[in-house]
């Protein structure tokens, strides 16, 4: 009888391992309180994983509940690796601009293939401007 | 006003998606992203050579007054950090 029960803390450490994966991106990065340290995040896959711990424990089938519980850890783990080390894969930039030094000149086009300058730009700007580089490809 | 190696028209896209109304600048020759020393070299999505998020704040006399330098893409300036920051211009 009891071997048929549903392992709960088993499949609840799984899907709390998941939430807490996509979570991250969809949610608490958006708020630096919980981007910067992914605290939350974290707290979440502790949790999950004494879940998937326990759960094997009590797993009358522990193939199964081994697979699971490697499953959800590996998820944390990736998770590590996405926080801790990929997004910090970035090359640092000595050369750039310091605070007061002048911004390099650059000739660019824009949406409408028009060539932009730095100096149109300031000219019709009236406080300053703001560049954001980004990555692109969105 | 933002600049990327994306096509004009890849940027006219996503501002058209995203409603945004500010000046976005293609750099595809990586021109300006080397001139400010934010090259990331083979971080493309087909190994291109892209830029590294940075964020500059410029006076009106193209001074630079406040500077982002992230060393984690995931910890970019926020609209609220520019914004302070662009009330501080003289």
């Amino acid at each position: 009888m009891n071997e048929r029960r549903f392992n709960w803390m088993l499949w609840s450490g799984l899907a709390l391992a998941v939430v807490a994966f996509f979570s991250y991106f969809l949610f608490f990065a958006r708020f630096p309180i919980t981007r910067d340290v992914p605290w939350a995040s974290y707290l979440l896959f502790i949790v999950a994983t004494i879940l998937l711990i326990a759960g094997l424990r009590r797993a009358p089938r522990k193939v199964l509940a081994s697979i699971v519980t490697v499953i959800g850890i590996s998820v944390f783990a990736l998770f590590i690796g996405v926080v801790a080390i990929g997004s910090k894969l970035i090359p640092a930039s000595h050369g750039a601009p310091k605070v007061g030094q002048k911004a390099p000149e650059f000739a660019l086009r824009d949406t409408s293939g028009k060539v932009v300058t730095l100096q149109n730009l300031l000219a019709s700007s009236p406080r300053g401007v703001l560049l954001i580089f980004y990555r692109g490809y969105w | 006003m933002a600049i990327s190696v994306d096509a004009p028209e890849v940027s006219a896209n996503l501002c058209r998606k995203a409603h945004y109304t500010f000046t976005f600048l293609s750099d595809p020759d990586t021109e300006a992203i080397r001139r400010y020393d934010l090259l990331h070299k083979g971080a493309g999505e087909h190994g291109q050579d892209i830029a590294r998020p940075a964020e500059f704040l410029l006076d009106r006399g193209g001074v630079v007054r406040w500077v982002n330098l992230t060393d984690d893409l995931r910890v970019r300036a926020l609209p609220e950090q520019m914004l302070a920051a662009a009330k501080k211009l003289p």
